[in-house]
């Protein structure tokens, strides 16, 4: 390898950026916290597409006249598509509800509309979606501590799943701090972040203890150093493989699944970041050593064999 | 001999490309807008209705693609265009009349040697094709207590047919109180009730000549699973009754439904007819005594009181003639003589004798006709979302009885036809054994339909062909190779999910889409590997052998750590993000294959068992 960058010792710069995107995160998540889509509220969401333009001042004043005062109206996409928002209301049945926005926005405008889509989430499923997402991220997290420790060694996995919570946490800063909506699909893309980011980890630690068992001298912050610069090239690669189609997704997959692209793209650039300079960094702050992972028995030499 | 496989390794990989080529080939061929009849009877179409579908479309001028029988033994007709399928569709539902669902549909056009290879085009999702899709909740409160209620008329007489003298049985919160003379009958009844209902459970009242009688975890259970199940079904009649093509009716947990409708686009009428509690109740009306003391809060022993539409009260026999339960048939119409919309009815055998007898005996008296409808309403008490069901009784008509009449008679004073309509279809379809609320909706029109498919087609081919510029540009031909790989991992996803008919929702396509960007990495790691081992002044032939070596158990702890959290977004999550589960979770397995096997034997094709001296890498 050619390219010898001493990654570890920028491991002090890293950790004051990482510490300050974290606060900058948290902070805003406890001040400003998530605009949480109906998935996890409730409520009703009414797309309706039309013709021609329409101007969301003349749609607003059309609602508050027939009593859908609290409802929320913007342009979606583009300035023919308008989603409408409306919090769970008291003493009307859902059934009615979609027809009825329609009929007040088309009450007083010639440009007629059409319903292209509705959402109604009631608010104990609201809860649940939350709770189960919540629930979600745990269990995975629990999952891979576990697989992780299995395979590798506890200071590994320990290394792997801050790198995680540091990706989950800056990620939902990024979305607390631009206010853009935190819906179902978000959720999901930040579970696949999850999976890329390690993926990215695993990659390296699996050189990094590759190496330990191979070169007999070094230092550990050397050999992971030498680790780090021998799979950048890939590490670098495949994101930017996962980057292209993601952009992709984001410009061309529509308003729908726009922050899902969205979420994963700063996912993907946080998680290739955290891999390098988040998970290796802890691995070597808790002490890692050769004895640590010289083994007694030959653990993943059948695997290696295979093809 | 290195970087050579077994002939046999060849052929498997071989075989998975062509099977998967065949069963992915049936997504390119599209629909064709058509049009579905089937039998409300469950009785089977014969080809005399063939013939007269036929007949009925030819007279219009209206030549289908196709006529004929699909899977589910439904007539399939196949029009060139969405205007003859909209033209044929509102003919025949007029033509054939009641007793035939006739349905919009998007059949796949799939070739018919495809078909008799079992290859099917994959299920979109609601999110792609449009249509509707319903959470509903089961009301097992209300179901509980009906059956408390049951349980209190079948203690009354259990007690009356012992003679045993009682004082009062009342339902209250979760119990029913019986209460006795003394401490002598209270054991008595104790061995009744003991004896006939296996499912109720006695405890002690307040005082020794009271019972408090529960209902046993057992049998609070069997009756939430019978009102799911009895709810389940009834919601099939009534879908049935909209005319859906293609409908999932599924549960979901203990007390939920899932209702997808496809295609459905008068989502208000969908929601009026699933949520729909109502059911009637026939009634003689009470006219000795004076309405008016009753309103004033003297209603008399017997009867209950009652309003009509118009607010009017009216007193009303407490005993009930016959319910909506009886109704065998029902259908809409206008009534001869006034031309105001009816609905006109049919009652089963059980029904039928009530009804009779009651007339035969009361002719020239009035009859009323209740309609009861369960409506449930949010209300924001204090900051918290507090629902309230609401029982709502109406008399819809009061009618002198004329004559004896017992099977068949008709009831009018409906609002308008759409009323009666819907009546006649809820009576028709049964009642749901306890109400149900729709706790989520998501609706889709086709043509954001449309625009889905369209944008994820777009971003998955943008997508893919960004990375197969970028790879065959940065690894030449191992580029290439990895390339071919990929096309060949995509044509097995979508191979895979048209065999497993799993959905196909956009988040699907996004996790496709992601799969494209990731699958080359297994690629990456061994190209890298690769380079890596040449640098080490490697032969190439040892290196193309070391770089797969050494780069599989990277790949395996990567990809089965990223399947982990894929299974547990399986396991966590509802409707979109499944979706998005599946096809994560088959692009990781089928990468491994394609990445390692598929590409291993393209490198071999090229490069092995000969003297190379430079690899293009």
């Amino acid at each position: 390898m050619k390219q010898n960058f001493d990654f570890l010792g920028k491991r002090k710069i890293a950790l004051l950026f990482s510490g300050l995107l974290l606060l900058i995160s948290i902070v805003s998540l406890a001040a400003k916290g998530l605009v949480l889509g109906i998935d996890f509220t409730g409520g009703t969401l009414v797309e309706i597409g039309y013709q021609q333009p329409v101007d969301l001042v003349t749609l607003r004043s059309a609602l508050e006249a027939k009593g859908f005062g609290d409802a929320t109206v913007q342009h979606f996409g583009t300035a023919k598509d308008v989603l409408i928002r409306l919090k769970p209301k008291s003493g009307v049945s859902n059934a009615q509800l979609s027809s009825d926005v329609l009929a007040a926005v088309n009450s007083n405008t010639a440009n007629h509309g059409e319903i292209r889509r509705v959402e109604f989430v009631g608010p104990q499923v609201g809860d649940e979606l939350a709770e189960d997402g919540g629930l979600a991220m745990l269990y995975s997290m629990f999952g891979i501590l576990l697989y992780i420790a299995w395979r590798f060694e506890y200071k590994f996995s320990l290394g792997s799943v801050a790198a995680l919570f540091h990706d989950v946490i800056i990620t939902l800063g990024f979305f607390s701090i631009t206010g853009m909506e935190f819906d179902l699909t978000v959720l999901a893309a930040i579970l696949a972040v999850i999976g890329y980011s390690l993926n990215d980890t695993i990659v390296v630690f699996d050189r990094i203890r590759e190496n330990f068992r191979k070169l007999r001298k070094g230092r550990a912050e050397e050999i992971m150093n030498t680790s780090i610069n021998q799979t950048l090239s890939r590490t670098l690669m495949t994101s930017l493989t996962t980057i292209l189609v993601l952009v992709a997704l984001a410009v061309l997959g529509g308003e729908i699944i726009h922050n899902f692209a969205i979420a994963l793209l700063v996912g993907v650039v946080i998680g290739t970041y955290s891999s390098i300079f988040v998970a290796s960094p802890i691995v070597l702050a808790l002490g890692i050593s050769k004895e640590d992972l010289m083994l007694p028995e030959k653990e993943g030499a059948a695997i290696d064999n295979l093809p | 001999m290195q970087n050579h496989f077994p002939l046999w390794k060849n052929l498997l990989i071989l075989i998975v490309f062509f099977v998967g080529v065949i069963y992915a080939l049936p997504n390119l061929y599209g629909d064709d807008p058509s049009v579905q009849v089937s039998s409300t009877r469950s009785t089977h179409l014969e080809q005399e209705q063939t013939t007269r579908i036929e007949n009925i479309l030819k007279n219009a001028g209206l030549v289908p693609k196709t006529l004929g029988k699909d899977k589910k033994d439904n007539i399939l007709i196949r029009f060139d265009n969405t205007e003859k399928q909209m033209h044929a569709a509102d003919l025949l539902r007029t033509e054939l009349g009641s007793g035939y669902t006739v349905a919009l549909n998007l059949a796949p056009a799939t070739p018919a040697w495809l078909n008799a290879l079992g290859a099917s085009p994959m299920y979109l999702g609601l999110d792609l094709r449009g249509g509707v899709h319903f959470l509903l909740e089961v009301d097992m409160d209300a179901a509980i207590k009906q059956a408390q209620e049951r349980y209190i008329n079948d203690i009354r007489s259990a007690l009356r047919t012992a003679k045993i003298r009682y004082r009062g049985v009342s339902g209250e919160q979760g119990a029913i109180r019986v209460k006795l003379k003394d401490e002598k009958t209270r054991l008595a009844a104790e061995q009744v009730i003991k004896d006939e209902f296996r499912g109720l459970v006695i405890d002690e009242g307040a005082n020794n000549s009271e019972l408090l009688v529960q209902l046993a975890k057992a049998e609070q259970r069997e009756i939430k699973k019978f009102a799911l199940a009895q709810n389940m079904t009834t919601l099939r009649n009534r879908v049935n009754e909209l005319g859906v093509a293609e409908p999932v009716i599924q549960q979901q947990g203990e007390n939920r439904i899932v209702v997808q409708l496809p295609g459905v686009q008068d989502t208000a009428r969908a929601k009026e007819i699933l949520g729909a509690t109502a059911t009637l109740e026939f009634r003689l009306a009470d006219v000795e005594h004076d309405v008016q003391q009753a309103v004033q809060g003297h209603v008399p022993v017997g009867t209950r009181l009652y309003h009509e539409r118009d607010g009017t009260p009216i007193l009303l026999k407490r005993r009930i003639i016959v319910t909506g339960d009886q109704i065998v048939d029902a259908s809409s119409g206008l009534d001869q003589n006034s031309g105001s919309a009816s609905v006109f009815v049919t009652l089963n055998g059980i029904g039928a004798k009530k009804m009779g007898r009651t007339t035969r005996k009361n002719i020239g008296k009035p009859m009323a006709v209740v309609f009861i409808e369960h409506k449930t309403e949010t209300r924001i008490v204090d900051g918290k979302k507090v629902r309230k069901k609401k029982k709502v009784e109406e008399v819809i008509n009061v009618a002198t009885i004329r004559d004896t009449f017992s099977k068949r008679f008709q009831i009018t004073g409906l609002d308008n036809t759409q009323e009666a309509r819907n009546l006649a279809l809820l009576l028709r379809a049964g009642a749901l054994a306890a109400p149900v609320d729709i706790v989520e909706e998501r609706t889709v029109g086709p043509s954001l339909g449309q625009d889905n498919i369209n944008k994820g087609m777009i971003s998955v081919l943008v997508g893919l062909l960004l990375v197969l510029v970028f790879m065959g540009f940065y690894y030449k031909v191992f580029g290439l190779v990895a390339d071919m790989a990929l096309v060949f991992n995509l044509v097995i996803i979508i191979a895979i999910l048209s065999m497993l008919q799993a959905t196909l929702t956009l988040p699907g396509i996004a996790g496709i889409v992601l799969t494209v960007g990731m699958a080359v990495d297994a690629n990456v790691l061994i190209f890298e590997r690769i380079r890596e081992e040449l640098k080490n002044r490697n032969s190439p032939q040892a290196s193309i052998y070391t770089g797969y070596e050494k780069a599989f158990g990277t790949i395996f702890d990567a990809n089965i750590t990223t399947l982990l959290v894929a299974l547990v977004l399986f396991g966590f999550g509802t409707g979109p993000i499944k979706g998005f589960a599946v096809t994560l979770s088959i692009g990781i397995i089928t990468s491994m294959f394609t990445a390692i096997l598929g590409s291993r034997m393209l490198i071999n094709w090229i490069y092995g068992g000969r003297r190379i001296a430079k690899l293009t890498i």
